[in-house]
């Protein structure tokens, strides 16, 4: 058979490959976390790097076109004093025609040792594993709608800096749940770690019933999904979902379930606001909130560093071969 | 070629006949089931003790990958699969590279088939000109050419009003038609809707878009008075539909395959496109309902859906892989898995393999001569001669055909064919 055991493990049940916070047992989730904490303080120092993959290479292969993720893994592996190798696929090799796995193949002769792949079908980053020498390490950097296990991780960091324990939390998803990686890793990462409640918010068209199948509740009233919530995770409405079969409009969309100062009375008063970003505001969240006392949006962007140092350095550690 | 098959456990699902019984073979004709005539000499005596004497199996869906590659021998291997695998009678869909839609391609189909021989072959022609869904093909010729019903394939059609007009012209002729149940529109996902496709992020085709085209085809089947076979039923709820139209006495049979009715949604694992199958894999109580109707006989036949795939085209993210898997060499073995698990009277597994797909394939005219998929002396001599007992490990290297792909890779199989004969002559001897 292809796969006996989750492909992200080794024999020994440790994280070789990050290909979704799915399957990993709460304690690896937390050591990447506690990683994650030695490296915020690499951040504030003044020479901002550390000798740990020295030598290695980071290829970030981009088969579908990012800055911001691309740029913050780029930042991390150069905090870890690897060499980073950029490729945007989407722009290269893909459009000459050759296979996913030529490309991979012919990057690997390169003697990779690390690959940061995003990819838009769900499942790829698993293929790539499934195919690198034993010595290569994948990181999934978001696969179609399946999962961004790097910001699922840095989103749980911030919740666990700002509330500490995660048992007694409510924490409210809201948005395009249907179409979004990041709500995914958020889900089984809250599952994982023990999360008291999750719930999901919004029109059926984005939050569909069975969602509730992950452990999730689910609700189509904002009112009813951040009521007394711990934590607010507003997800990114993509352009192309503003207006046709999935919603009527923009403005209808945000009348309905767009987060507003006021709106967030509804949470408890010392909820935290996430945002996984690129934020449009005045579609699901109000500038008011953005700016507000209560989010936390750019914190997320400077954790997401130290936390995707930590699943660098943590993959590069252990044997990924047979 | 004169063959005696010796101490055999000959069963004939269609008459009930299950009996140790020799069986003597001559010009292509069952001489005589039972006692054998003192002036009988075979040019080759089978020893078939232990063993099982069927009929030969039909398998209602192969496909051959011919016309479109010729280069590769697909012809060569893949019936060289079928008659591994015991199989006798195949029917390939239409969908190939040219698409079976004008008289010449289908007599080269059968030409070349013809001089391989091995098993027979029965062309679907297309329903409509390169499966567009815009204009009829000219389904007399191709009748006459050879095909044995008429039907789309995995591609849709585009209206309900080119639906109406095929069925009403094909049922003018008594001719079947072989449709696939999908809606156009709901039916554009790589999985199955609910919670794994929600879970995996990958695009989900809900039920409904199973019984709306079942619905659709129903009624019109009622105003045009066509007969239709529809292929590879997927849900239970599907299932249901059928059963009702069967009760209103609509000329309707189905089938279903051997993944659906032995796989779920689950196996598909961590995006294994070895389980990207059309229809897809659906859900327990879809399979249960599969297993349940194939042995009450709401499902009339069981068919391997041979697709040989690519390397290349398998090892692509899912939804981009290409939707098959090679099986017609394990019709027969999973049929067994069946019955055994779940009780069914061997002479049912057989019947869906052989007798039943028999009658489908004849009541589009210009089906097997004589008694194909039975065993009657003085019918047609395809016989399938296999060994219950031996188990053994499915792997990409245990397969004949081109297409090393499945989701049943690891799976033990009970039961090896040892002999195939297609009218009177051995064309498999394991």
């Amino acid at each position: 058979m292809l796969y006996r055991r989750n492909p992200q493990l080794n024999k020994n049940g440790e994280l070789v490959h990050l290909l979704s916070i799915e399957g990993l047992p709460a304690s690896i989730l937390r050591q990447v976390l506690d990683t994650a904490e030695n490296f915020v303080s690499v951040n504030d120092r003044e020479v901002k790097k550390v000798p740990l993959l020295r030598g290695r290479s980071v290829f970030n292969l981009f088969f579908e076109n990012s800055t911001r993720t691309r740029t913050t893994f780029e930042i991390a592996a150069k905090r870890l004093s690897a060499d980073v190798i950029n490729l945007d696929i989407a722009r290269s090799s893909a459009s000459k025609g050759e296979s996913l796995l030529d490309t991979i193949a012919n990057l690997s002769a390169m003697a990779a040792d690390i690959f940061v792949v995003r990819h838009s079908e769900s499942g790829a980053p698993y293929l790539i594993a499934k195919h690198v020498a034993p010595h290569v390490h994948v990181i999934n950097a978001g696969d179609g709608r399946h999962s961004h296990p790097t910001q699922g991780l840095l989103d749980m960091f911030t919740i666990r800096h700002y509330k500490k324990d995660f048992s007694n939390l409510t924490v409210a998803i809201v948005g395009d749940v249907l179409h979004s990686r990041v709500a995914r890793s958020d889900i089984h990462g809250l599952t994982t770690l023990g999360a008291a409640e999750v719930r999901v918010v919004g029109p059926k068209t984005l939050v569909p019933a069975d969602l509730a199948q992950m452990g999730v509740r689910v609700c189509h009233n904002l009112e009813e999904g951040i009521r007394d919530c711990d934590v607010v995770i507003a997800l990114r409405l993509q352009n192309e979902r503003m207006s046709g079969a999935l919603l009527p409009s923009a403005q209808e969309y945000f009348t309905s379930y767009g987060l507003t100062r006021e709106r967030l009375q509804w949470a408890k008063p010392d909820a935290i606001v996430m945002h996984p970003g690129p934020i449009n505001r005045g579609v699901e969240i109000d500038s008011d909130v953005v700016d507000g006392a209560q989010s936390v949006i750019l914190p997320q962007v400077t954790f997401g560093i130290a936390v995707r140092m930590a699943v660098m350095s943590l993959v590069a550690g252990n044997d990924a071969s047979e | 070629m004169k063959i005696l098959i010796q101490g055999g456990r000959v069963v004939d699902p269609s008459s009930g006949f299950d009996q140790l019984a020799d069986v003597a073979v001559a010009a292509g004709r069952i001489v005589s089931i039972g006692a054998v005539s003192s002036d009988f000499h075979a040019n080759k005596t089978i020893d078939a003790q232990g063993c099982v004497v069927a009929p030969g199996l039909v398998d209602l869906a192969v496909r051959l990958r011919e016309p479109g590659h010729e280069h590769a021998r697909m012809l060569q291997s893949e019936m060289a699969a079928a008659v591994a695998g015991g199989v006798t009678s195949l029917v390939c869909p239409p969908d190939t590279d040219p698409v079976l839609d004008e008289p010449g391609l289908v007599e080269m189909l059968r030409y070349r088939s013809e001089k391989l021989h091995q098993c027979r072959v029965f062309p679907l022609g297309a329903l409509t000109r390169s499966l567009r869904g815009e204009v009829l093909t000219e389904m007399v010729s191709l009748t006459q050419a050879g095909c044995v019903g008429f039907g789309q394939a995995d591609v849709p059609l585009p209206s309900l009003k080119i639906l109406l007009r095929a069925l009403q012209y094909a049922s003018t002729f008594g001719y079947s038609v072989w449709l696939r149940p999908q809606d156009r529109d709901l039916g554009t996902g790589v999985v199955a809707s609910g919670p794994l496709a929600t879970r995996m992020g990958l695009a989900g085709i809900p039920v409904a878009a199973e019984t709306i085209a079942i619905y659709s085809i129903v009624a019109l089947m009622r105003s045009s008075g066509a007969r239709v076979h529809l292929c590879r039923l997927s849900s239970a709820a599907g299932l249901d539909l059928v059963r009702q139209a069967k009760a209103e006495g609509l000329p309707l049979t189905c089938d279903v395959s051997i993944h659906s009715l032995h796989l779920i949604d689950t196996d598909i694992g961590y995006f294994d496109s070895r389980s990207h199958l059309k229809p897809p894999l659906r859900q327990q109580r879809d399979r249960d309902a599969i297993r349940g109707a194939l042995a009450d006989g709401t499902i009339d036949a069981l068919v391997s859906d041979h697709s040989p795939v690519d390397e290349d085209q398998k090892t692509l993210p899912f939804a981009e892989s290409e939707a098959g898997a090679s099986a017609v060499e394990l019709l027969l073995g999973m049929a067994l898995k069946w019955a055994e698990a779940d009780g069914v009277a061997l002479r049912r597994a057989l019947e869906v393999l052989t007798s039943a797909p028999a009658d489908i394939i004849r009541a589009g005219h210009a089906g097997p001569r004589g008694g194909a998929g039975r065993l009657v002396a003085g019918g047609v001599a395809d016989l399938c001669v296999y060994d219950p007992y031996p188990e053994w490990v499915i792997t990409a290297n245990n397969l004949r055909s081109q297409g090393k792909h499945t989701p049943f890779s690891g799976y033990a199989l009970r039961s090896r064919v040892r002999w195939t004969i297609v009218g009177g002559t051995l064309a498999f001897e394991a």
